[in-house]
Parts: structure tokens; C-alpha cells; sequence
């Protein structure tokens, strides 16, 4: 293709065995009107620098891998096009609000934890035999949790997340609007087991409604409303209301 | 070097993966079982599925017609045994799914909805939209948080497999986060490390799909089956791979040429009129839809785009709201991949690789040659693709079979005897030590340039045609790849923590050793069945190979081919016909 320019991506580097602070790394990289950020920072790393670290996988926005901050806001940098930034320069940094493993990798063992704490599966009244058949499920009992199931774990909102920046055990947008996903689902009856993450002051009740997570949310999921809908629920299950009316 | 002790040790976090560690758990909850994946498990390829998955359900629709869809796609090269338990467990699976709390699209009663695929009679696809394979994965990795038997360590590297006396004693991994290694003494073992598609340029497939589950296997004794069997995908962007679901299709989309003309009439898929209708023209399979491109292009029909040629994937007689309801994914794949958008304009699409068809030889219950070690998945070749993998069966695989091998798993750890840790740990020191000398090396080239030049060999001498004069070629290249990746890749990266490039490295030795036997079970197999397609030998030639092809190791060398005999119980090899007398279908 003939249409080449240069641009200049300005890298984040860390590594937490030989650096005692982050610092910026500047690289001259050659693109085409197609090519993302990703496809950027993976020409560094074929032709300029096998060291610089990121993650990525399926470079069509459905894996999650390949979140950071592009000039200071969370996106996915395989559909983030260099065109866009021209004539740059591009920044690029790790994933705000997360310790930084290496360059532009976060650790997200804290999500994973939160992620398995809201019990992330159907709890089912009874178990029926698979003979018996698929469940009944309308196409109007699918859309109320549909959105929410639609959550890649990309962490963008995290990033977005001023609360979360400020107390790391906020549970976070992702994970509650996976919660509010199996609540909201006809076949499942798990609301009270997953309360006690939802009521708990690091739960629903840290979110100050900045709203920003579901702006950066690059699959449509609108996590601020999962985590307000919430605080109605819990505000319910603490006045008994709730559990009264049966869960859901 | 870290030691950790554990029953059952799975190896890959995807679909087969998942399916199998939730399978050994409902076994035996007091086994220990190790899920380890080198990306977080919902990353996985399987997150990418489209389409849908198989599994009969409808009263006009049988197990008979799902097992002769499947049989004659794959152009009698499945083992029927095989293929017969899988159509007979698919449809439970898929329930299983539902109940975990798969998002399936429903009909307006709130039953199950299913959609057509190519190659199939009846409408037997299960589809949560256009992201069947994202909501399955996420659901099994979701649920498989029920299961305290499993322990996942995410984002551990598996570089090798030890064996003694013809059983898995132990999985060698690198934690990747520090660059540790740590041996996982296992009883048995189960590969579910997902395909080889990276070995091609232009492939549908994520950055993690490197074949290294294949690559172990080879190197520890195990056969791979059937590898000249590449699934090209016909709707693809061109440059990027990205796949267009076959669901389009499925849906009612139609392909055209420069002239806008549906050329798939030419080629066997025809007549126009009724359309749609089931095994005809955009509902044919993949091999013969790509090799239909393949010959509209070197007819000069094809459109041209700065990646290559192209045709038009034409979606919009569908209209916005069906196309926004059933395919929301693709959507926005096109519109931001491709700055189309499918509302207004056809999309440019070409084949591009997307499925291996062959894989670890395994019998019906995933067991592999070696005692105690598993394989289910598109990393195994369990038998029911043959020389042409239908669309929707593998989604249906991965589960039907990722949970055989993990309850065969199960109950071979009950029986299997102790044995001495200490030579486990022996040999484990001796495969580290060849991992770390890796980072070591003072000379040698970029690990791209090899890389490259991998990709480069495959697309020109393996591609969806083949000869014999380029397949010699290829295998001349890749031999001498091999021989320069063991001269040396100089890495920019010496650190232990998080070192991609490092990873990236022992990949490549496993993507040649994999593209090696493609081409060079491609070089022997002199017909032309399925998606295996030779210039130079263009029948059918069921006198001589009516029979899979089995690479085994070679070591430092080529890998040694040979045949092994096909298992036919009730369908005799005949004409695969598509097009023509099929039924009207309808379309919902």
C-alpha cells in the first residue's frame, strides 16, 4: 500500500524487576490507513523491540485482552486506528487504577477475585435431567439481562472508575453488572446468595454514579445502570422487602 | 524449580477446556484438577465463535440427517463411530449449555430458535446472535467457578510434556507473570489447546492459535491425523482475517462478483431457483465455496482490494432490524474493521484460514496414544471432520468431547499406579533447561523474520490449492526454517517476568514442527478430496486414500507420514453433490 506516514507512539515501559520508576519510550513506527494501534505497537515489537509487553488476542474486539490508555482514555487498541491520531504523538500506558505487571500489562488478579465472589453461575430452584429439555426462556426474559451478559472483562470500565481508583476493593462496574446479569435471569433464583456482595460496603453503595464506566464500555453494557438498579435492591433487602417479594 | 501435585491437569482455558475440567469435577469432587490456560480463560479463541452450534432439535430433523450432513461433508473421511456418538450427544450438550445459562436466541413461545449452516439438510444451529462462541465460553468459564475441585492458574506457558514408559507423568509450564518454571506432576493430562491457523497469513484466527497442543503431542510421542486438512473460510476481510460468520449465510446473504453476479451457480451449487434452499448455492459448504472464489479470481471476476481480491457478501435484502438482531456482532466488526456497513453496502470478502481440520489422533474417547493423556478440541482429531469440517460442529465438539475427555481423565486417575517423583522432577530439569537456553542465545536472527517467512512458505505452497512441485517447495522452506530456528532467534527481551517475546519463541518452534506435517501429509495425499485440492491430481481416489494420514515425529527431520484406515459402519463412500434437488428452505 502506498499511503504510509509515520507516527510516533510514546510507549509506557516498566519492569518491576529492573526499574524504579515508569518511563516513557518513543518510537517511530510506519502506518497504513487499516492499521490500529495494536497493529502499531506490534511492528515495535517485530522490527524495533522483542521487549515491549502487552497483551492481545483476537485483535476484533471480543477477547478483552488488549485494553489500555490511549491518550489518557481506556480503549481497546485493536479498534483504535492510528489514522485517527495522526499526526500523534500516540501515548500509550497500562490500564489506569491496576499495578502494573510489566509496560503495558496490568495484574487483574483483583477482578478475578471479585469476578468468582459475586457466584457467577445460575442457581437453579431444582435440578431437572438434561432429557427434559432446553428451559422455556421468552425473547422479552432474554432482553432483560441480554446487555449485561454482553461484558468482555475488558476492565476499561475499571480504568474509567474514579471510585475505584480510590479503594481498590470496590467490587467495580464489570463485576456487578454480572451480578445484576444472573439476577436478572428467569432461570435463576441466586439473588439473596449474591446480597451480601451486593449490600457490602464496598458493593453498590461506593459507586458515586460518575457514569463514565458505561461511556467507555466498548460492547454497549451500561454498568452504572446494573450498579443503580442495585441500590434499589438493596436498599429493599434491607427494609425486608425484598427477600419477601421473593428475590428477583 | 516449582512443584505443584495434581490429578488431572488441563491444559487450554477455551471451550474443550473448560468442558473438560467441569466434567472430571462432576466425576470425582475429590480430585484435584488444574485448569492452566497462557491467557486468562475467557480470552480463548473460542470467544470468537460466530455462527452457532449443532445439535438437532426440530421435528423435521434426525439424528440420520445430522450424521449424513456430516459424513458427506466431510467427504467420507470421518470416522463414523465417531461421528455417530458425537450427532447423538450434541443436542444434550447444547441443553447443558441452556441450563448453565447460555443466552440462546428463542422463538416468540420461548423455545429454543436455530438457524441454517451450509452443508445441513435442516435448520440445526443453535445461535445466541453472532456470538454463539463468546456467550458459550463465558458462560463455562463462569460456571466453572462452582466447581472448588478446580484450581486455574492463568496465564501459565505449558512448554512441554513429560512421558515416561508410554504414560503423562507431568505438564513442564512457565508462570508467566515471573518466569518461573514450575512441574505439574499430574496422573493424566488433557490437551485443549485449540488450532494451528496461525501458521497461514491470512487466517480468522486470535494471536494465541499457535498449535503448540499439537506440538507437544508430536514431540512426546503422540500422532497427529489428517493434517492437510485446512479449512479455508470463504467470508473473510481481507488483510485482517477477520471472519464474517457463515451465519450470514445461514441467514440469507448472498455472494456476488464484480458484476454482481451470484457466481456459485458455476460451480456446482446451482440452480439460482428456489432460493434459499438447504446445500445449495450460499448454504454449500466451505471448501466449495472457497474453491469457488478461488476460481472466480483467476477468472479476473474478483474485486480488487489493497489486501487481495475480494468478492461481495451482500446483506442488505435482510434489512436493518434482522441484520442488527441476528448479527450485531459482524456489524460492528465490518463497520469498524472494514468501514462498511452492512446496511448499505456489500462487504468485501475473501477465504482466508480458519480451522484445522486434523490433530492429535484420537480414538472415540479422547485418548491419544499415550497412557493417561487426553486430547478434545480443535487440537485433537477425534474423527468427525474429515476433509471437511462442517459449520456449527465444532462448537458442538468442543463440548461433546471436552467432556468425554475430562470423565475419561476422571476415571483413569482412579487406576492409575504411583509412580517415582523424582524422575518426573529429573526430566522436567533437563526440559527447562532447553526452555532457558533460549533466552540465552548471543546470535541469531529476528524471531519475525522466521516467522514470516513460515507464513510466507504456507500460503504459497499449502494453500487451497496445491501441487506438487509447490508442496516440495514448502517442505524445502520449512526444513530450512526449522534449521535456522535451532541455529538460534536472538531475543530483544532477556528478562524471566512477563516475557512475550520468550513465549512468542517457543511457540515458533511448535507452529513449524505443525506446519511441517501439513505440508508434508499435503505432499502425499496425491488427490483431491474435501479441502484438500490438488492441481495435479484433481479426482477423488478412494482405491488409495479412503484412508487418514498419520505424521509422526521425525525429530530434527521431516515428519514420517503413513495411512491409517477409516472407520465406516453405514454410509459407503459416494457422490457429494450439493445444489440441485435439495428442499426449498425456509428461513425464520
Amino acid at each position: 500500500m502506498t499511503d504510509t506516514r509515520t507516527i510516533r507512539i510514546e510507549a509506557l515501559r516498566f519492569n518491576p524487576e529492573t526499574d524504579s520508576a515508569p518511563r516513557l519510550q518513543r518510537y517511530d513506527v510506519p502506518f497504513t490507513p487499516d492499521m490500529s494501534v495494536l497493529q502499531g505497537l506490534q511492528y515495535i515489537k517485530d522490527h524495533l523491540d522483542g521487549s515491549l509487553t502487552f497483551r492481545w488476542s483476537c485483535r476484533m474486539a471480543v477477547c478483552g485482552s488488549c485494553g489500555m490508555m490511549i491518550n489518557g482514555r481506556p480503549h481497546l487498541s485493536c479498534e483504535t486506528f492510528l489514522r485517527d491520531l495522526y499526526p500523534g504523538p500516540v501515548r500509550v500506558e497500562p490500564l489506569d487504577h491496576f499495578p502494573v505487571q510489566r509496560d503495558l500489562a496490568i495484574d487483574q488478579a483483583g477482578f478475578l477475585d471479585k469476578l468468582a465472589a459475586i457466584k457467577p453461575y445460575i442457581v437453579s430452584a431444582k435440578d431437572k435431567p438434561l432429557s427434559e429439555g432446553p428451559s422455556r426462556q421468552t425473547p422479552a426474559q432474554l432482553d432483560a439481562y441480554y446487555q449485561y451478559s454482553q461484558c468482555i472483562n475488558c476492565l476499561l470500565c475499571y480504568a474509567a472508575c474514579p471510585q475505584f481508583g480510590l479503594n481498590p476493593d470496590f467490587i467495580g462496574p464489570a463485576a456487578l453488572s454480572l451480578l445484576h446479569r444472573y439476577n436478572l435471569d428467569s432461570r435463576d433464583i441466586g439473588w439473596s446468595v449474591r446480597a451480601d456482595v451486593a449490600n457490602a460496603e464496598v458493593g453498590v453503595w461506593e459507586c458515586t454514579v460518575v457514569g463514565y464506566c458505561s461511556e467507555v464500555c466498548p460492547k454497549g453494557v451500561d454498568p452504572m445502570h446494573a450498579v443503580n438498579e442495585n441500590k434499589v435492591n438493596s436498599a429493599l433487602d434491607y427494609l425486608g422487602v425484598k427477600r419477601l417479594l421473593g428475590g428477583r | 524449580m516449582r512443584i505443584i501435585s495434581a490429578d488431572v491437569v488441563v491444559i487450554g482455558g477455551g471451550g474443550a477446556g473448560l468442558r473438560a475440567a467441569i466434567a472430571a469435577a462432576e466425576a470425582d469432587p475429590g480430585l484435584a484438577i488444574a485448569l492452566i490456560s497462557k491467557v486468562l480463560p475467557m480470552r480463548s479463541h473460542t470467544v470468537a465463535a460466530e455462527g452457532g452450534s449443532a445439535g438437532v432439535v426440530r421435528d423435521d430433523d434426525s439424528l440420520d440427517n445430522h450424521f449424513d450432513d456430516t459424513v458427506t461433508g466431510g467427504e467420507w473421511l470421518c470416522d463414523q463411530d465417531v461421528v455417530d456418538y458425537f450427532v447423538r450427544h450434541c443436542t444434550e450438550e447444547m441443553v447443558q449449555l441452556e441450563r448453565w445459562g447460555c443466552p440462546w436466541s428463542r422463538k416468540p413461545d420461548g423455545s429454543i430458535n436455530v438457524r441454517f449452516f451450509g452443508g445441513m439438510k435442516v435448520q440445526r444451529t443453535w445461535f445466541a446472535a453472532d456470538k454463539s462462541g463468546f456467550h458459550i465460553l463465558h458462560t463455562l468459564f463462569q460456571t466453572s467457578h462452582k466447581y472448588p475441585a478446580i484450581t486455574r492458574y492463568d496465564e501459565y506457558f505449558c512448554a512441554d510434556l513429560i512421558v515416561e514408559d508410554g504414560r503423562v507423568r507431568g505438564v513442564v509450564a512457565i508462570e508467566i507473570a515471573t518466569g518461573e518454571m514450575v512441574l505439574f506432576h499430574c496422573k493424566a493430562a488433557v490437551l485443549a489447546t485449540g488450532g494451528a491457523g496461525r501458521v497461514f497469513r491470512q487466517n480468522t484466527n486470535a494471536g494465541i492459535v499457535t498449535g503448540e497442543g499439537m506440538g507437544l503431542a508430536l514431540r512426546a510421542g503422540a500422532v497427529l491425523r489428517d493434517m492437510e486438512f485446512v479449512q479455508w473460510h470463504p467470508t473473510c476481510l481481507p488483510g485482517t482475517g477477520i471472519l464474517m460468520s457463515e451465519a450470514c449465510r445461514g441467514e440469507g446473504a448472498i455472494l456476488t462478483n464484480k458484476d454482481g453476479y451470484r457466481y456459485l451457480q458455476d460451480y456446482g451449487l446451482g440452480p439460482l431457483d428456489p432460493w434459499p434452499r438447504a446445500k445449495a448455492m450460499e448454504l454449500g459448504p466451505r471448501d466449495r465455496l472457497s474453491q469457488a472464489f478461488w476460481h472466480e479470481d483467476k477468472k479476473g471476476n474478483t474485486i480488487q482490494t489493497p489486501h487481495g481480491s475480494a468478492v461481495n457478501l451482500d446483506l442488505r435484502h435482510l434489512g436493518e432490524k434482522k441484520i442488527l438482531e441476528r448479527l450485531p456482532l459482524i456489524t460492528e466488526a465490518a463497520r469498524t474493521f472494514a468501514g462498511v456497513d452492512p446496511v448499505r453496502e456489500p462487504i468485501p470478502v475473501r477465504p482466508a484460514v480458519h480451522y484445522t481440520m486434523g490433530g492429535i489422533a484420537t480414538n472415540v474417547m479422547t485418548e491419544t496414544a499415550i497412557s493417561g493423556l487426553y486430547a478434545a478440541g480443535e487440537c485433537a482429531s477425534v474423527g468427525i471432520h474429515g476433509a471437511n469440517r462442517l459449520g456449527s460442529n465444532s462448537l458442538a465438539e468442543i463440548v461433546v468431547f471436552g467432556k468425554v475427555a475430562g470423565e475419561r481423565a476422571a476415571q483413569y486417575v482412579r487406576s492409575a499406579r504411583p509412580v517415582s517423583p523424582e524422575r518426573t522432577a529429573r526430566l522436567a530439569e533437563a526440559s527447562a533447561t532447553r526452555v532457558l537456553r533460549l533466552l540465552g542465545n548471543e546470535r541469531g536472527e529476528r524471531l519475525a523474520e522466521i516467522r514470516d517467512a513460515m507464513m510466507d512458505a504456507m500460503e504459497e505452497g499449502v494453500g487451497l490449492y496445491r501441487t506438487e512441485a509447490g508442496l516440495k517447495a514448502a517442505c524445502r522452506t520449512l526444513a530450512d526454517l526449522r534449521a535456522r530456528y535451532r541455529r538460534g532467534i536472538r531475543l530483544d527481551d532477556r528478562n524471566r517476568a512477563f516475557n512475550t517475546e520468550w513465549l512468542a519463541a517457543i511457540e515458533l518452534g511448535s507452529m513449524l514442527e505443525v506446519a511441517e506435517a501439513m505440508a508434508h501429509a499435503a505432499l502425499w495425499r496425491r488427490e483431491s478430496r474435501g479441502a484438500h485440492q490438488r492441481l495435479d491430481a484433481t479426482a477423488r481416489d478412494d482405491r488409495r486414500f479412503l484412508v487418514h494420514s498419520i505424521a509422526r515425529s521425525g525429530g530434527d527431520g521431516a515428519p514420517q507420514i503413513k495411512s491409517a484406515p477409516v472407520t465406516i459402519t453405514k454410509s459407503r463412500p459416494g457422490s457429494r453433490v450439493y445444489g440441485g434437488a435439495g428442499a426449498k428452505a425456509e428461513l425464520t
